[in-house]
């Protein structure tokens, strides 16, 4: 039965065909393509490696980061704190200085007005007696316009003396 | 949401349709019993001669006939005998039913040459080197197969490391998966040695047998299904397995490591190892030849069954042809899984006799 014998023409056009064609794709399409396959798996494989040590490095970077931007934050609050004491400083000295300047302001102002007003006061006093005395004057003038008056006057100066004396 | 009830509407359009064909069915074989008593005998109906003219070599490519007219593909025919080397054209030696003698050569019509050249005077084959329908099959597959790899392979070259594209993205899990699954664990460490081989087989055989199931011109040649195809492809394995197997692999067919009176005054594993060699590769001949060849007679015995009934009569074969053709599809759909097994098949067993040479001397 020819189903079961091979025909030899069949087999050498088989054989001929095959094999060139294993040949060119041997020889031309397989290295590159299985080649080309391996080359970009194993470059997959690499960079993926890179990718991973990029974010290792990248989480310590942001983990010095972190760390530096704490540091700032407590040199910041160390300052801040340095500064308001140092505020607080200078408010009360500033305070106590105008408190002493102004007491002494207020004392000159206390002994200038004691000056001014014994000042017055002496003044006034002066008067007073001037005018006193000119009033007295005008009195002593009138009523002693005769001389009964007069030695009334005198006597009752005398008494008054005399009793001032006794 | 909308999408779901689209397909239950499908589904039951479907339902619907499916009555409606068994309702014709059944009216149709109703109508087959009435008139079969009027059927008139038609022109004898040789569905062996058909199924066997469709899958075997030919030497032209007959692609259909209407009516008296054949519509085929003439082809060169080169034949070395009586008197040397001639080359014609093979629509010279006539047609089937009335061939013609040309030459001094003629297409036997029975004997053990049954369609084949032979020459007028003495009856015996010429060396026969005709490009006949398979080998035109073989040298399209082949040209595809050229085309196909090596345009991929200077895709990849062009491409990089970038992103799979096209046919490139279509073929690349294939590949990778058959280099990587199949050849790297089954041959071992050499196995760069066999790539070649075992991809080239395997994209051969796959190729060939997906255009054995296209039914027109250029498919349909039974390539796969044809012994010779595949007698070559066990012998290559056969001499890769063979010519590149190892010193400790030999030794186990000489002296394999079994209890001393398997092998000592009757040498009984010797012969049984020997012949392993030989059934292994003839395995792989006879297994892709029957399958390829058991799918396209199936396919045609199908098909072939239409006009077997409509000689009953014109209903039944109208009846059955809607049968016919649902199994045919189904038959097809199965053929295609068979395609790419078969392929798949071959090659991994290829990889594993390779591999079973390849084997390093055991440390004891």
């Amino acid at each position: 039965m020819s189903l079961l014998t091979p025909d030899p023409g069949l087999l050498f056009w088989m054989l001929l065909c095959f094999l060139i064609v294993a040949f060119i794709l041997g020889k031309w399409a397989w290295p590159a393509i299985v080649g080309m396959i391996e080359e970009r798996g194993n470059y997959i494989e690499e960079s993926l490696k890179k990718a991973d040590e990029a974010n290792a490095a990248l989480a310590g970077i942001k983990a010095e980061n972190e760390r530096l931007a704490a540091e700032a934050k407590n040199e910041r609050v160390e300052m801040l704190k340095e500064a308001t004491r140092l505020k607080e400083k200078i408010i009360d000295d500033a305070k106590t200085a105008a408190t002493a300047e102004a007491n002494k302001i207020i004392e000159n102002a206390k002994e200038s007005i004691q000056l001014e007003k014994d000042n017055a006061v002496k003044e006034i006093r002066s008067q007073v007696a001037e005018l006193s005395v000119n009033i007295a004057e005008r009195i002593i003038r009138g009523e002693l316009k005769s001389n009964e008056s007069q030695i009334d006057m005198i006597n009752k100066l005398l008494d008054e003396v005399n009793i001032a004396k006794s | 949401m909308s999408q779901s009830i689209d397909t239950k509407k499908a589904g039951k359009i479907g339902k619907i349709a499916f009555g409606i064909l068994l309702v014709i069915l059944g009216l149709l074989g109703v109508a087959a019993f009435t008139s079969n008593s009027e059927s008139e005998e038609k022109g004898e109906l040789n569905i062996k001669e058909m199924i066997f003219g469709h899958v075997q070599d030919a030497y032209n490519w007959h692609i259909t006939t209407i009516g008296d007219k054949h519509i085929s593909i003439s082809l060169p025919c080169i034949v070395y005998g009586q008197n040397g080397l001639d080359v014609f054209c093979s629509s010279k030696l006539g047609h089937e039913g009335h061939y013609t003698e040309y030459n001094g050569y003629k297409i036997a019509e029975e004997g053990n040459y049954a369609g084949k050249i032979v020459e007028v005077s003495t009856g015996k084959r010429p060396w026969d080197f005709s490009i006949t329908k398979n080998v035109v099959s073989l040298l399209i597959s082949c040209a595809l197969l050229l085309i196909i790899f090596l345009s991929i392979a200077k895709k990849y070259k062009s491409n990089g490391f970038c992103k799979p594209t096209g046919l490139q993205a279509v073929l690349e899990p294939l590949i990778v998966s058959l280099n990587d699954d199949i050849i790297k664990p089954s041959v071992g460490k050499n196995y760069k040695k066999f790539t070649w081989y075992l991809l080239t087989v395997f994209f051969f055989i796959f190729i060939n047998n997906l255009l054995g199931i296209i039914p027109i011109f250029p498919g349909g040649a039974n390539l796969t299904g044809n012994i010779a195809i595949t007698f070559v492809l066990a012998a290559l394995t056969f001499l890769l397995t063979n010519i590149f197997g190892t010193k400790a692999y030999f030794l186990d067919i000489i002296w394999p490591k079994v209890p001393k009176w398997l092998k000592f005054p009757l040498p009984i594993m010797q012969f049984i190892e020997f012949l392993g060699i030989f059934t292994k590769p003839i395995a792989l001949c006879i297994r892709l030849f029957a399958n390829m060849f058991a799918g396209h007679v199936m396919v045609l015995v199908l098909v072939g069954l239409i006009f077997v009934f409509s000689q009953l009569s014109v209903g039944v074969g109208l009846g059955f042809s809607v049968v016919s053709v649902l199994l045919v599809v189904f038959m097809s759909l199965l053929e295609c899984l068979v395609c790419f097994i078969q392929a798949y098949v071959f090659m991994t067993l290829s990889a594993l006799f390779i591999g079973m040479a390849q084997v390093e001397e055991e440390e004891e």
